[in-house]
């Protein structure tokens, strides 16, 4: 911490000292993490554009302008257009929209296995040794090739299930959920191990609170920081991969397309129309790096060794 | 240790036989027909006939053996004829893992791809390990200047920031824009004298360094954060009190001491670094391993995927077998007895 925030004469903390609550030291100490405030900044800044963005500017992404093919940025077109006469600004926008739902749905899939593995194997203690040997299975899986192998095997089946956009977004975020889980299994157990120990979950025990009641009141609220912190670090997690397996064309179709999709559209021109591959790119880039910092300032935050 | 290694092999084994059958599984199950880009016109018992040559008439579990036989006794058979020029008996018809698309054994298109791979990923994770040792040092000796400030976003960005992005931007300025370096990897090209040298070093500067940058990057922070941990401990301060130079009491008590954890990391990153590459590869169209898994996947050649995928995992549990026998034997601290 460069800058520790700047603490007020005696009198007010004394007068504040009883409206502290948890999340409100958290919060203080996250505002004092720069970085950490401008990831966050940035990635709204994000997140409105592209949920907001689409009404302002209300081409259709879809629509062929085939006169206007390859154009550079314009008014009309702030991000030119592709080799169809796209506009890519509300390419961008709906790829963004994907991407994003897509790095969400997949951390939250993650999330709800990393922590129920983990606090399962830290709980129950017979569970403990075979569920962490599969997590050290999972952990020792070549994840990349064997994401694009699944989807290869599993695309065509599960888009005539559920439909060509339904079917792909399914699978995608499934595979990268299962493959994403075991860090926070680890973390959670480790952090399930120490806080069972504690005296108050034993004095919760003594009044004969069920298992449940431990799990859900005592336990997991005690683990939420390292849940959390592994959360912003899954949707980075998420919108990488997701864009690696498009940019390899094993992700979403091209009338589909989600930033990684854009951008591998995009290489094959980049002689004639570079925007077309920064622009996406940079979306992806961007998000990754601020939801990282967002992730590093809530580290620093949640961590009570370092609040002052 | 001799003990630990071997425990830690004894479990190994079991692993590699769950994930080889987790991958042989996975894609034998899968709803897809390997015949079924052939023409319709076959008729289907010329179609049957196919079916049976590719070897798939009998059950599942006979398949799943036959092919744990071929991957590890008649291929390292084959390896190690090839190597040393003498036969064993029977090494005629000895089964081989082949192909689908190309009707040639797997191996051999794996060792023909092996070299192109090694040089790219093998010298970026060299560079890599250059850029970020020096960098993670000063920003740990002089925490919280801005060498260390600048240090640590650019290692954020460096991560943040996918390969195949960074390749691409490389591609627009300096092929597209500037036009000095190529971008497509020639792997034909011969190194004969100094020019064609020159040649071979202009088209691996770009995929080199995409890698480089990324592996830097992840690389810098465990550096500083090592170095940081034992920049505090006492027998620095005895170092120092004794009148050692700060250099030595730098490269040669805290460096020695921090690289522990690193080199372990070091060794643990290798086989990702493998995965990673199928992107890099794509990228600069390097024809190594990565490509090969990419033509197999779109081709569907089930025995090419399932072998490379299996040889990727391999590589991780060898590659931790070897981190967790490194660390037993470089930190006299820790005891696995």
């Amino acid at each position: 911490m460069t800058d520790a925030p700047v603490t007020g004469s005696r009198i007010d903390e004394a007068q504040t000292a009883e409206a502290r609550s948890l999340w409100g030291d958290v919060w203080r100490q996250f505002r004092a993490h720069k970085g950490g405030v401008a990831g966050a900044v940035i990635f709204f800044a994000i997140v409105l554009m592209i949920v907001v963005g689409p009404y302002f500017h209300d081409i259709d992404p879809q629509f062929l302008d085939i006169r206007s093919k390859n154009q550079g940025p314009s008014f009309k077109h702030p991000m030119g257009t592709d080799n169809l006469g796209r506009d890519m600004f509300a390419q961008v926008l709906a790829g963004g929209r994907i991407s994003l739902a897509v790095g969400v749905t997949a951390m939250l899939l993650s999330l709800f296995l990393g922590t129920l593995i983990g606090v399962l194997a830290g709980f129950i203690k017979w569970l403990d040794g075979p569920l962490m040997r599969f997590t050290d299975l999972f952990l020792a899986l070549p994840l990349l090739p064997l994401l694009l192998v699944i989807i290869m095997l599993f695309r065509d089946t599960l888009r005539n299930l559920f439909g060509p956009e339904t079917g792909i977004f399914l699978l995608i975020v499934f595979v990268i959920g299962i493959t994403s889980w075991m860090q926070t299994a680890r973390i959670v157990r480790g952090d399930v191990l120490a806080v069972k120990e504690q005296e108050f979950v034993l004095a919760a025990r003594s009044i004969g609170t069920r298992q449940q009641r431990i799990i859900s009141r005592h336990i997991l609220p005690n683990v939420l920081s390292p849940i959390m912190v592994s959360a912003t670090l899954g949707i980075a997690n998420a919108i990488i991969t997701e864009s690696a397996l498009s940019f390899l064309g094993l992700g979403f179709p091209s009338d589909f397309p989600t930033w990684g999709r854009l951008l591998y559209d995009g290489v094959n021109f980049i002689a004639i129309t570079p925007e077309r591959v920064i622009w996406p790119g940079l979306a992806i880039s961007l998000s990754v790096l601020s939801v990282n910092f967002v992730g590093d300032g809530l580290r620093d935050a949640l961590d009570p060794r370092l609040r002052s | 240790m001799l003990n630990f290694t071997f425990r830690r092999l004894m479990f190994a084994v079991p692993t590699l036989l769950v994930i080889s059958f987790i991958i042989f599984a996975l894609l034998d199950l899968a709803p897809n027909d390997p015949t079924g880009n052939l023409p319709l016109t076959i008729p289907p018992d010329v179609r049957e006939q196919i079916r049976e040559n590719l070897g798939l008439g009998q059950p599942f579990h006979i398949r799943y053996m036959k092919w744990l036989e071929q991957f590890f006794i008649n291929e390292p058979l084959n390896v190690v004829e090839q190597l040393f020029g003498f036969e064993f008996a029977g090494s005629e018809d000895r089964l081989r893992i082949r192909s689908w698309a190309t009707r040639s054994p797997v191996v051999d298109l794996i060792v023909e791809r092996m070299p192109q791979t090694l040089w790219v990923v093998g010298m970026s994770y060299v560079v890599g390990i250059l850029i970020a040792l020096p960098i993670g040092i000063i920003s740990a000796y002089k925490q919280y200047s801005i060498f260390d400030q600048i240090g640590s976003f650019v290692s954020m960005v460096g991560f943040s920031v996918p390969t195949f992005f960074t390749g691409v931007v490389l591609i627009v300025i300096f092929s597209v824009q500037l036009q000095w370096l190529p971008s497509i990897y020639d792997t034909t090209h011969e190194v004969t004298d100094l020019s064609s040298f020159w040649v071979q070093v202009k088209q691996m500067i770009m995929p080199v360094m995409v890698l480089a940058f990324f592996n830097a990057a992840q690389l810098s922070r465990f550096v500083r954060a090592s170095m940081l941990d034992n920049l505090n401990m006492d027998y620095v301060r005895t170092a120092r009190a004794k009148g050692m130079s700060e250099t030595i009491v730098l490269l040669i008590h805290v460096l020695r001491n921090s690289m522990i954890p690193v080199i372990t990391v070091i060794a643990l990153g290798i086989p990702q670094i493998f995965s990673g590459a199928i992107i890099t590869e794509q990228i600069f169209r390097v024809n190594g391993l990565g490509q090969l898994l990419i033509i197999g996947i779109q081709g569907a050649d089930i025995p090419l995927v399932q072998t490379l995928t299996f040889i990727f995992a391999v590589l991780i549990i060898l590659f931790n077998l070897i981190a967790d026998v490194l660390y037993g034997i470089l930190d006299p601290r820790i005891r696995y007895d």
